[in-house]
């Protein structure tokens, strides 16, 4: 396993500023009228994100739900593609079919969000097996939330997985709210890894804002499962800084208050983190959210500019054979 | 060359030259492969053929995944019934991935499910559900009614780069017939025109087209020549058969398991009544199953479903030749 350190540190950091500033400036332009489709914000989640990704190839699958600009990012997707796909142009990544919550980027081996909660988790088993059956050090990674974890496909998936030995890393991101939902009013059982105990897999909650701890985890789940282990369920305690959805009134919930953020986020905290460990000097850290604003609005750019899809698009993409 | 074999033994046959043809090809589903001595298992090895949990989300979800990274999983489902417990993958996830993904992936899955089984099983392993799942786009349906077909269409839909629900008709599954020898491929979106006849066309799928040709054969009794035709495949649906065969004869009955109001039928009759009114020379009848639950008592199940004699009155009807007219 990859240790974190200097370099690698101030990759994660773009990447999570990338994140952060897309994401950011999607809500602004959902306000402003340009995009206008369901979006759901993952800001305040860009750790779990950048931690787990950056330790993953292209030959790896990646599985997300519908909070997914982050996972797509952080695995390679092209800012631009992504903003066009929000645009609903024809050159985002699906062509304008796909959209926020169904985002697909094979080229960097992400392959599919879906907008059904936990529909994705035992898709991910398939990437698992194929990997088995050929006998690769490749893995497979889902992305879910606290939510998905009522849902009974969670668990028809975690028995699979173990039953079958696959190299599956389930990563939830627990962020204590399920759509609008807070976990308490779901279930008993406090810790998503809690609920996997009986299957014997490998599994551990940790602070997914502390990038450190999260890509510590998964590093170690990481190495197991290409040298044949798995599967393994990673939890990520997290904060959902927006909503469920852009517009969401967010009745039932306080906001964080803004110094407590400040003790959450997980750029500022892997920022001090670098600096005590001395791996970088506060004063390099400067170019790296500039860079990051700079290929955003890029990437806005590229999305105004781009065409939208033609109608006769729609009917060629309902069959392969079409 | 060919040789006979029950139509679930063709079934079969297709899978294993298939598996045989293309290491891609895998086979799952619960109560199989649960010996070394199944002879799938003998074949292919338990990586390639495999038991699952009764865990129908799962099963049709990694069948998704296997799909996407390569592989050609057929899951065996048993009931049609079952793919209900999943409807999300099924409806949702298997046949949205090619469109939401802009064309990057395809997901080439078999679910492989009987359907229809109205022998005493009741009101929940009955169902004729295969208009659910002609109704999503993305979705291929086979549903063959003998055989030869059932042989060819599962070879074909191994092959197909999409889902495919196949649905072979639990009431036939003994019924022999015969088989063409080695590779056999029946191409999707080609009806079967089973019976020429001039008078009136019949359209059946899977057991009901045995009730529109036994129907057909007392017809020829009192005159009436009557064509019958299978579609076999009703995603994709080959209405320029149908509307071939109608402009022939002006007159159209259509036979249907299913309750109406999920019928292919309806969606034939609706088709027709745009596309091929001016061929018609009588009203569209429809005889399907009942809007009803299928009750276990014998009588009532024949009672809700449809059989040769009501297949005889609704073409009497249509031509004007019944005694009583509705």
């Amino acid at each position: 396993m990859d240790e974190l350190g200097g370099e690698q540190a101030i990759r994660l950091l773009a990447t999570m500023w990338r994140i952060r500033l897309f994401e950011e400036r999607v809500g602004q332009l959902v306000r402003a009228g340009e995009i206008d489709g369901l979006i759901h914000l993952s800001t305040g989640q860009e750790g779990v994100a950048a931690a787990v990704c950056s330790q993953l190839r292209d030959d790896d699958h990646v599985y997300s739900g519908h909070r997914a600009h982050g996972h797509a990012i952080a695995q390679g997707a092209s800012l631009g593609r992504v903003m066009a796909e929000l645009m609903g142009r024809d050159t985002g990544l699906c062509r304008g079919l796909g959209g926020s919550m169904h985002l697909v980027d094979v080229e960097h081996g992400f392959m599919g969000a879906t907008g059904v909660v936990g529909g994705n988790v035992p898709i991910a088993l398939g990437s698992a097996l194929a990997a088995r059956l050929r006998g690769l050090d490749t893995v497979s990674v889902v992305f879910f939330g606290d939510g998905a974890v009522q849902a009974g496909h969670f668990t028809e998936t975690v028995n699979l997985a173990t039953l079958w030995r696959l190299p599956l890393i389930l990563v939830c991101e627990n962020n204590g709210f399920a759509e609008f939902t807070p976990r308490s009013a779901h279930t008993v059982v406090e810790r998503v890894s809690d609920v996997v105990a009986p299957y014997g897999l490998g599994r551990v909650t940790v602070d997914g804002n502390d990038v450190q701890a999260t890509w510590d985890a998964f590093g170690g789940f990481l190495q197991s499962a290409r040298a044949g282990g798995g599967p393994f369920l990673l939890e990520c305690l997290t904060h959902r800084v927006r909503g469920h959805y852009e517009g969401d009134p967010g009745r039932y919930r306080e906001a964080l208050a803004e110094e407590e953020w400040q003790e959450k986020d997980p750029i500022i905290r892997l920022e001090r983190h670098g600096v005590a460990e001395e791996w970088f000097a506060e004063d390099e850290l400067r170019g790296v959210a500039a860079g990051a604003a700079e290929e955003v609005e890029d990437a806005v750019r590229f999305g105004r500019e781009s065409p939208l899809p033609p109608a006769g698009i729609v009917e060629s993409m309902v069959y392969a054979d079409a | 060359m060919a040789h006979e074999l029950p139509y679930i033994a063709a079934i079969l046959e297709a899978i294993q030259l298939e598996m045989e043809r293309d290491e891609s090809v895998l086979y799952f589903g619960q109560n199989m492969a649960t010996t070394e001595n199944e002879p799938f298992v003998d074949a292919f090895g338990n990586d390639r053929v495999r038991v699952t949990p009764i865990s129908e989300t799962a099963e049709i979800g990694i069948a998704i995944g296997a799909a996407l990274a390569g592989y050609r999983p057929v899951v065996e489902l048993y009931m049609a019934e079952f793919m209900l417990v999943a409807m999300d993958q099924v409806l949702n996830e298997a046949p949205r991935f090619r469109g939401m993904s802009g064309g990057q992936v395809t997901v080439p899955i078999v679910l492989k499910a009987g359907y229809g089984f109205t022998a005493g099983w009741a009101g929940q392993h009955t169902g004729t559900l295969s208009a659910l799942f002609m109704g999503v786009p993305g979705l291929k349906v086979a549903v063959p009614s003998t055989a030869a077909d059932a042989k060819g269409l599962m070879a074909t839909a191994i092959r197909d780069d999409n889902p495919v629900v196949y649905l072979h008709h639990y009431l036939l599954t003994l019924d022999h017939g015969e088989v063409p020898d080695g590779e056999y491929l029946v191409p999707f979106g080609e009806a079967s025109v089973r019976r020429e006849g001039s008078d009136v066309t019949i359209v059946g799928t899977g057991w009901t087209v045995d009730r529109a040709l036994g129907a057909a054969e007392r017809l020829a009794g009192e005159g009436i020549q009557a064509e019958v035709i299978d579609p076999r495949t009703i995603a994709p649906l080959d209405l320029q058969t149908i509307l071939e065969s109608v402009d022939k004869t002006g007159h159209l009955v259509l036979v249907d398991q299913a309750t109406r109001h999920a019928s292919v039928s309806t969606v034939i009759a609706g088709e027709v009544a745009e596309h091929g009114f001016g061929s018609l020379k009588a009203p569209i009848v429809q005889v399907t199953g009942l809007d009803a639950t299928i009750p276990y008592s014998e009588p009532l199940e024949a009672y809700v479903l449809p059989d040769d004699d009501k297949v005889v009155a609704a073409v009497q009807r249509v031509l004007g030749t019944a005694h009583v007219t509705a």
